[in-house]
C-alpha cells in the first residue's frame, strides 16, 4: 500500500513537470513575452514601454537554459509554480496568488455544502426510486429527473432569484459575507439552485447503479435467508454500489476548490469559478498558466484519490 | 402423517412476447405441477435446462424475479398456504423453515462481505443472539461443512476462496437455523468432478444427521442416484412423472424418462452409441397443444396432439403423465 501511493505520487509528479513544459512551450516558445506585452499595452506602443513592461514583468530573460544557464525563463517557470510563487497579473499587476487564496474560501463555502447537501439528497432518492423500480414511482421519478435535467440551470436562477429573493423575500438575491451568522443567508438560493439543477443527472445515475446491483445473485441469497427488502438495499445494494458511485464524487473533490462559475457569478459569491474565464478574456497569460497547472495538479490528485478510495470500498481491490 | 411441504396446481408465469398491440399474454413456464414432500425426503426435480424446476423452486419461497409471478396454486408448508402469507411472514419462512442454495457460490455471496457476517446475518435475521454468540455458531458450522481453518475462513472475502469453499459457505448459511426443508437448485454444477462428489457427500450426511428434507433440482440424473429418495421429472414447465427412484430406473414409464435414462454414459451399453432424444425442448410460450412431448415421441398417436395427458396414479403414489401409459399401451 505505501508502496503503492509512493508509485503513484512519483508519477503523478512525473505528469505535472510534463505538464509545466506543455505550458511553457505553449505560454512562452508559442506566444512569445513581445506578444503577450502587446496584449497587455495594446498594438502601437513604442518598443521601449514594451521592453520595461517585460522587465517589470521578468519576461526580459532568454527563454531556454542553453541560452544562459543561471537566467532563463524555464527554470523561473518551474520554480514559480513548484513553489506556488505565481507572480503578478499580467492584467492588471495584482499579485495571483492572493488572487486565489482570497477567492478559495468563498468557493469552497459553497461547493462543499454543495457536494454533502448533493450527496444527501440524491443518494435516498435514488435508492427510493430504485426500490421501487418497475412501478409508477419508478417511472415518475425518473420523469421528473429527466425534467429536472432539460431545464437550464439559469432558469432555476432566474426562477430561484425572482420568487424566493424577490417575491417572498425569504432570502437576499445575491452578495456574499464571511460572517457564519450572515453566510447562511446568502448561500441558501445557490445551493438551492445548485442542488436542483444537478439532482435530475445524479439520481438517475445512481439509480441505474442500484438498479444494477439489485439483479445480483446476491441479493437473491439474501432474500433466500430472509432479510427485508429495505435491508437488502441499505446493506448489500448499497455498499456495492458505492464502488461506480465514487469514482465520480471522489474524482469531483479537488475541483471544489475551483469553485463554479455559474452560481458564483450570478449570486455575486467572490469565489474562483470565474478565475478562469475572466483571464482568458483579459489576455491575462500569467493567471491563465496558475490556473491551468492547478487544475492539472487537482485532477492528478483527484485520479490518486479516487484509486485509493476504491481500496475502502471494495475488497476485491489490492494496491500492487 | 401430512406432509411437510405440500404442492398443489402450482402455476408461474411470465409476460410473454407482446403480439402486435395487444397485450401480453402471460408464458406459463410453471404449469400445473403438484408433489409432495415428507419429512427428511430428498425430493429430485429432474428436467433440461428451461423445463421449469429453477422457477418451481423460487415460486416455493416466493422468489420468482419480477416480472414473473405465482398465478395459481397452493404451496402448503405444514398445511399452512405460504402464497397466502403476508411479507413479514414470508420472510420469517425463508432462510429459517426453507433454506436455499444455489447453482453458482460465485456470484451468489456479496463480493464486498466476509463470509462471517454473511452467515451471522442470516443467524440474526431470525433470532435475537449476540454477535459474538452468532459468530460462535457460525465458527461451529463452518468446521461442520468441512471448512478448514474456520476461525481464518470467517472474516475471508468470497473471492479470497474457492468454488468448493464458497460453496460449503453458502450450505453453512442455509443450515444456520436448521431448516427443515433445504432447496438446493442445481449445487454442483458450477464445480469441478472432485468437489462435486465432496459437495453431494456432504449434503448427505447432513441430510441425514439433521432429518432434514431436500428438495434437489438437477439435470444430471447421475447425482441425483446418490441422494434421492423420490425423483420428479419435468419437461416444458409441467411434471411428467413421479416416481420413487429406485422404480424409476428400473422401469420407467413415461418416453422422456426413458429418453433422459438413455442417454445416462454410465447405464449405457459399452460400445454403443449413447441415445439421444431427437429435437430440443421448445421455448417458453411456443409449447404444442396436447402433450407437450409429443413432437419428439417415438411413442406419440392420436389424443397426444389434442389433448393434455390424462394422469395415472399408481398405488405406490408413482404418477405418469402420459396418453401411451394411460390407455395401458405400456
Amino acid at each position: 500500500m505505501g508502496a503503492y501511493v509512493l508509485r503513484r505520487l512519483g508519477w503523478g509528479a512525473l505528469v505535472l513537470l510534463g505538464v509545466l513544459f506543455l505550458l511553457f512551450v505553449l505560454f512562452f516558445a508559442v506566444t512569445d513575452p513581445d506578444d503577450i506585452a502587446r496584449k497587455a499595452l495594446g498594438e502601437k506602443v513604442p518598443p521601449a514601454v514594451i521592453e520595461q513592461w517585460k522587465a517589470n514583468h521578468g519576461y526580459d530573460r532568454p527563454l531556454w537554459p542553453w541560452q544562459d544557464f543561471e537566467n532563463n525563463l524555464l527554470f523561473d517557470h518551474y520554480r514559480r509554480m513548484l513553489t506556488f510563487d505565481f507572480g503578478l497579473s499580467d492584467a492588471d499587476d495584482s499579485p495571483i496568488t492572493e488572487r486565489i487564496r482570497d477567492g478559495m474560501g468563498p468557493s469552497l463555502a459553497l461547493t462543499v455544502p454543495l457536494l454533502v447537501l448533493g450527496l444527501g439528497v440524491s443518494i435516498p432518492l435514488s435508492l427510493l426510486v430504485a426500490f421501487f423500480r418497475e412501478t409508477y414511482i419508478d417511472r415518475m421519478g425518473v420523469f421528473l429527473c429527466v425534467l429536472a435535467m432539460s431545464v437550464s440551470t439559469l432558469l432555476y436562477i432566474i426562477g430561484a432569484q425572482f420568487l424566493i429573493g424577490k417575491v417572498l423575500r425569504w432570502f437576499p438575491i445575491s452578495g456574499f459575507d464571511p460572517d457564519p451568522l450572515l453566510l447562511p443567508r446568502f448561500l441558501a438560493l445557490p445551493l438551492l439552485v445548485g442542488v436542483l439543477s444537478g439532482i435530475g443527472a445524479d439520481v438517475r445515475f445512481y439509480r441505474t447503479a442500484f438498479i444494477e446491483e439489485s439483479t445480483r445473485d446476491f441479493v437473491r441469497t439474501a432474500r433466500a435467508k430472509g432479510a427485508s427488502e429495505a435491508r437488502i438495499m441499505t446493506r448489500h445494494v448499497l455498499r456495492n454500489a458505492l464502488i461506480p458511485i465514487l469514482t465520480q464524487v471522489v474524482l469531483a473533490i479537488p475541483f471544489l476548490f475551483s469553485g463554479s462559475l455559474l452560481l458564483e457569478s450570478f449570486f455575486g459569491i467572490p469565489g474562483l469559478g470565474g478565475v478562469t474565464v475572466d483571464a482568458i478574456q483579459a489576455n491575462d497569460f500569467s493567471t491563465l498558466r496558475t490556473m491551468v497547472f492547478i487544475y492539472s495538479l487537482l485532477f492528478v490528485f483527484g485520479q490518486i484519490a479516487t484509486d485509493l478510495s476504491y481500496g475502502l470500498v471494495d475488497p476485491r481491490v489490492r494496491f500492487e | 402423517m401430512s406432509p411437510l411441504l405440500e404442492i398443489r396446481n402450482l402455476r408461474t408465469a411470465f409476460p410473454g412476447a407482446r403480439s402486435g398491440f395487444g397485450p401480453r399474454e402471460p408464458v406459463h413456464v410453471v404449469d400445473d405441477v403438484s408433489f409432495s414432500l415428507d419429512r427428511g425426503e430428498v425430493l429430485a426435480l429432474v428436467g433440461e435446462s428451461g423445463s421449469g424446476k429453477s422457477v418451481t423452486a423460487l415460486s416455493l419461497l416466493r422468489l420468482v424475479p419480477k416480472p414473473g409471478r405465482v398465478t395459481a396454486g397452493e404451496v402448503r408448508l405444514d398445511g399452512r398456504d405460504l402464497m397466502t402469507l403476508s411479507v413479514g411472514e414470508m420472510r420469517r419462512i425463508r432462510g429459517k423453515r426453507i433454506a436455499m442454495i444455489f447453482q453458482e457460490p460465485m456470484t451468489a455471496l456479496n463480493p464486498v462481505l466476509r463470509v462471517g457476517d454473511q452467515v451471522v446475518e442470516a443467524i440474526q435475521l431470525h433470532e435475537l443472539v449476540s454477535r459474538a454468540e452468532a459468530r460462535a455458531r457460525t465458527r461451529a458450522l463452518f468446521a461442520e461443512v468441512g471448512i478448514p481453518d474456520p476461525d481464518e475462513r470467517l472474516d475471508a472475502y468470497p473471492h479470497q476462496l474457492s468454488g468448493g469453499l464458497k460453496q460449503r459457505v453458502m450450505i453453512a448459511m442455509a443450515l444456520a437455523m436448521r431448516p427443515e426443508l433445504l432447496i438446493a437448485d442445481e449445487p454442483t454444477t458450477a464445480l469441478d468432478v472432485t468437489m462435486q462428489a465432496q459437495i453431494l457427500r456432504l449434503l448427505r450426511d447432513l441430510q441425514r444427521e439433521r432429518r432434514m428434507a431436500i428438495l434437489l433440482i438437477t439435470h444430471d440424473l447421475g447425482i441425483v442416484n446418490e441422494l434421492a429418495d423420490r425423483i420428479a421429472v419435468m419437461y416444458a414447465g409441467r411434471l411428467v412423472e413421479l416416481a420413487p427412484r429406485a422404480e424409476l430406473f428400473a422401469n420407467p414409464l413415461h418416453p422422456y424418462t426413458r429418453g433422459l435414462l438413455a442417454a445416462i454414459p454410465a447405464l449405457a451399453e459399452p460400445g454403443t452409441r449413447l441415445h439421444e432424444i431427437p429435437g430440443v425442448v421448445p421455448s417458453a410460450g411456443r409449447w404444442p397443444k396436447g402433450c407437450r412431448f409429443t413432437p419428439r415421441c417415438s411413442e406419440r398417436f392420436e389424443p397426444c396432439e389434442a389433448q393434455d395427458p390424462a394422469e395415472t396414479t399408481r398405488p405406490n403414489g408413482r404418477r405418469v403423465y402420459c396418453h401411451a401409459v394411460a390407455e395401458g399401451r405400456r
